[in-house]
């Protein structure tokens, strides 16, 4: 599984490269986490809000930090399909 | 009901006297303090609220089909619902840009999203009194569809970077389908956010607020700062300039300047630059456009921050 954080370094996207860190390692997943910080990268996710999350390219929440409850789900959305 | 309380807890309980200077300046601080926090609770949980209706995505889609005119009045509107921070200002910039938005009515967004934000509109309606609120508000717009409508006419186009990406922003990614669950628990967290971050610049500005209130003579400043002195209102766009994450403690000291004399004109035209012309925010543009571009921008933002400044000091009694 790979997870972006998409984002052009803002505290918030740190922040949320923190929660869904402690996610997966809670989670004892393993997944790929990755930090997408250029502006050409984040458009062609068609976001114009950061922070954002994407799960295995597809944007799962855009503007907002997540909580880690609502990361979790996604996750174990994406992993029964 | 706040009075009472502050009546109460200054002059009662910590037994301070209302006819001392430091009895008067506690009380001040204690009465303002509840009551902005109570406005700001209420307020910013209303507005995060009515945003989880107005995505970036939705405002681009309203925007998309509208030209000059009838499109900056409408990004300047909807600059107020949609949520904006600086470090969102580039891919919300090229979204709208790719969408097919004109430049000026991109650029009245840009300018009424930051200036016309909830919580500056708190501060002035808690300090100022709901008047100026709206009058804040209705200046914001002025400025932001005029400043829009001009640098449309400027044609600058050409000074945007362009910046290839492989597939067009056009297929909103972002999931739909908010229930009202989500939406008052976003609302919730939003406004606890906002508070965390705020808090200490609110406290800090009413603390010297309320000091220059009890212990600077009233009308001390009119001499130097007053509504005729014509460089009171350039001087206080240019030191807004920087100042732009301090905009919740910003407010109040401004309020108790104009107790001390400064006009109200030059007091809008602070705050207006404060939350209007961000310095990070330029920085931040400078990677989409040339700094021709962001110059003309500022310079024209500025300009009409300043007439506001005039206008409300010559029509403010």
């Amino acid at each position: 599984m790979k997870i972006e954080i998409l984002g052009m370094g803002c505290p918030k996207c740190k922040k949320l490269t923190g929660i869904v860190t402690e996610t997966v390692k809670e989670l004892g997943i393993s997944a790929e986490i990755v930090k997408v910080d250029q502006i050409s990268d984040i458009m062609n996710y068609g976001v114009m809000i950061t922070p954002a999350l994407a799960i295995d390219g597809k944007v799962v929440v855009a503007g907002r930090i997540p909580s880690k409850e609502e990361i979790k789900q996604w996750i174990l959305e994406k992993q029964e399909k | 009901m706040i009075t009472s309380f502050a009546d109460w807890l200054v002059f009662r309980i910590l037994g301070l006297s209302a006819s001392t200077l430091f009895g008067s300046a506690v009380h001040f601080f204690v009465y303002d303090t509840i009551k902005i926090f109570f406005l700001l609770v209420t307020i910013i949980f209303i507005v995060s609220f009515i945003r989880t209706y107005f995505p970036p995505e939705r405002t681009r889609a309203i925007l998309s089909h509208k030209r000059t005119y009838i499109g900056n009045i409408l990004a300047a509107l909807l600059g107020i619902v949609t949520p904006f921070c600086t470090c969102s200002a580039i891919p919300l910039f090229l979204g709208f840009i790719e969408a097919g938005i004109p430049l000026g009515v991109t650029f009245s967004f840009l300018v009424s999203s930051p200036m016309i934000n909830e919580v500056a509109l708190v501060m002035l309606w808690g300090m100022f009194g709901w008047k100026i609120a709206v009058i804040y508000i209705f200046s914001g717009l002025v400025i932001a569809i005029i400043s829009g409508i001009v640098i449309g006419m400027l044609k600058v186009e050409t000074l945007v970077e362009t910046i290839v990406h492989k597939t067009p922003a056009c297929c909103a990614a972002v999931p739909g389908q908010t229930s009202f669950r989500e939406r008052v628990d976003f609302a919730k967290s939003y406004t606890l956010d906002i508070l965390k971050k705020i808090a200490i610049y609110v406290l800090i500005g009413i603390g010297l607020g309320a000091w220059i209130h009890g212990y600077v003579p009233a009308d001390f400043l009119a001499q130097y700062a007053g509504k005729d002195k014509w460089f009171a209102v350039p001087l206080a766009t240019l030191i807004g300039i920087p100042l732009y994450s301090n905009a919740a403690g910003v407010i109040p000291m401004v309020k108790a300047l104009v107790e001390k004399g400064v006009g109200l004109g030059t007091a809008l035209a602070f705050m207006m630059a404060v939350t209007g012309l961000s310095l990070p925010e330029f920085l931040i543009l400078k990677k989409v456009m040339k700094v021709k571009l962001i110059l003309i921008f500022a310079s024209i933002v500025g300009v009409g921050i300043m007439f506001t400044g005039y206008l409300f000091n010559l029509v403010i009694k």
